[in-house]
């Protein structure tokens, strides 16, 4: 039987996020310093507590510049939306570019979990997708930042220097599956840059 | 001849069909309409855990083995729920269908996919304090026994209490939740009382038919698992089964929007997708 190779690099259709305690304050810079036409969508998977309402959602949507929304199972994913996780709900990605939601148990003490996320958009997305962890006091994401490297995506750490809670970023760093270690400030650019839509110097 | 399997999560792709093929004419199973991500997750996992090289090597291994088929039916179908999960909606319930409940001499309630029960047991809980649970039938099914048996043990670790009773409170409990249960050690029986009007059952949603003249239909994220064809399928279901006027409650990430039998329904709370199937169709 004769398998053909892994297709060469696609460009990207998705991001997918992953963030925890002390996340907010990168979550915010990035999303701000995405250009305004940024044209792939956002999936984030925040640690929760379960009876967030969407109000996390309503906080980053102030600062974002682009609709932010929590979706209802089988949303379709829309360029430029941010799709926050709902609490208490694992994220999934689809082949057809939809949302799935699963109330399956918590995996790292979590639901949402990171992991839970970038594992299935590694399965739906392979090479297509970019990873981004950031600020946390957990371990969730580390595995999934492996999954989407073996896919051929790319993989980004928030820089734990930089982070309020170094352990999260510092954990999935560890895995040697992170492409690029990059402060606060140079999250943002850089997801333009690879979206190609590089920023406006400053 | 060109291959036609492009890459390995392709040729896994494949695999995961033929596993699921198995399932279905081997025994019925029928987890082909499934949503996909979340299958192939557990797919994967199962097949780590099993210490099979490939999904492909599965297949033969849940043809000849009924324990391994059993295993992997049952790990297919672990949703993890909560007493009280999304205490709001048992506060809707509470305050805008049961009133509606009460108007009726006899109540038929399904609880389509109960899963390990918890939720079963908050319904009860909410119709006792209401004083219509004497009149009522719960009718909960699932089509995993072993989370059935579980069910209708009631038995939940005590981990869970102190959530439990937040929960029961933020969904308007009248008495204190302590009065439902009686913990020993690391585990809280729910008090017999509470299914004394529940009838637990085998149903399989995909493959078996209607249940008759409901007047409330709790389905909370079952349908999360199925593609649109098959959630369409089982709304079609769920409709037949209601009675004009009657109520379906689905899970709060879940909709009736984009589905076939949405203009079959008006909405009573949308916050707690809390449904009325209309009189007239």
């Amino acid at each position: 039987m004769k398998v053909v190779e892994e297709s060469p690099p696609a460009p990207y259709t998705m991001v997918v996020m992953g963030g925890s305690a002390g996340s907010l304050k990168a979550l915010s810079a990035l999303l701000t310093a995405l250009p305004q036409d940024f044209p792939l969508p956002v999936l984030l998977v925040q640690h929760l507590h379960p009876d967030d309402d969407g109000s996390f959602a309503r906080l980053l949507a102030i600062t974002a510049r682009r609709p932010v929304c929590t979706p209802c199972d089988k949303a379709a994913i829309e360029p430029g939306w941010v799709y926050v996780a709902p609490a208490d709900y694992h994220l999934l990605v689809e082949r057809s570019g939809t949302i799935a939601l699963s109330t399956e148990g918590r995996v790292n003490w979590s639901r949402p979990s990171i992991d839970v996320l970038f594992e299935s958009a590694a399965l739906a997305m392979g090479n297509q997708v970019i990873a981004v962890i950031l600020s946390g006091a957990s371990a969730d994401g580390a595995a999934g930042i492996k999954a989407i490297k073996a896919a051929g995506g790319v993989t980004i750490a928030q820089d734990p220097a930089t982070a309020d809670y170094p352990l999260m970023p510092g954990t999935a760093i560890e895995t040697g599956a992170v492409d690029e270690v990059l402060p606060i400030e140079a999250l943002g650019p850089r997801l333009a840059a690879l979206a190609g839509r590089p920023s406006p110097q400053p | 001849m060109d291959a036609i399997i492009k890459n390995r999560s392709h040729l896994e792709t494949i695999e995961i069909d033929l596993l699921l093929e198995a399932l279905y004419q081997g025994y019925g199973y029928d987890f082909r309409s499934y949503a996909r991500a979340s299958i192939e997750r557990r797919v994967r996992q199962f097949q780590v855990s099993s210490g099979c090289a490939s999904v492909a090597e599965m297949i033969p291994q849940v043809l000849h083995d009924r324990d391994f088929f059993l295993r992997l039916v049952r790990y297919f179908s672990i949703a993890v729920t909560e007493l009280f999960r999304d205490p709001g909606v048992y506060r809707a319930v509470r305050e805008r269908i049961v009133p509606l409940l009460k108007t009726w001499p006899h109540v038929k309630i399904w609880h389509a996919g109960c899963a390990t029960g918890e939720e079963v047991y908050s319904l009860a809980i909410v119709l006792q304090e209401e004083g219509i649970f004497d009149r009522t039938t719960i009718y909960a099914t699932d089509f995993n026994d072993a989370a059935l048996d579980q069910a209708r043990q009631g038995i939940y670790a005590t981990d869970k209490l102190r959530e439990a009773t937040r929960n029961y409170q933020l969904a308007g409990g009248k008495r204190s939740f302590s009065e439902y249960y009686h913990a020993r050690y690391e585990a809280a029986a729910m008090d017999t009382s509470l299914r004394q009007r529940v009838v637990f059952s085998n149903h399989n949603l995909v493959s078996d038919s209607a249940f008759g003249e409901m007047h409330l239909v709790f389905c909370r994220n079952v349908l999360i698992y199925f593609n649109r064809d098959l959630q369409n399928r089982v709304l079609g279901l769920i409709t037949e089964s209601l009675v004009h006027g009657g109520f379906l409650c689905l899970g709060t990430k879940e909709d009736l929007q984009f589905t076939d039998v949405h203009v079959r329904y008006e909405v009573v709370d949308a916050k707690a997708r809390l449904f009325k199937k209309k009189v007239l169709p």
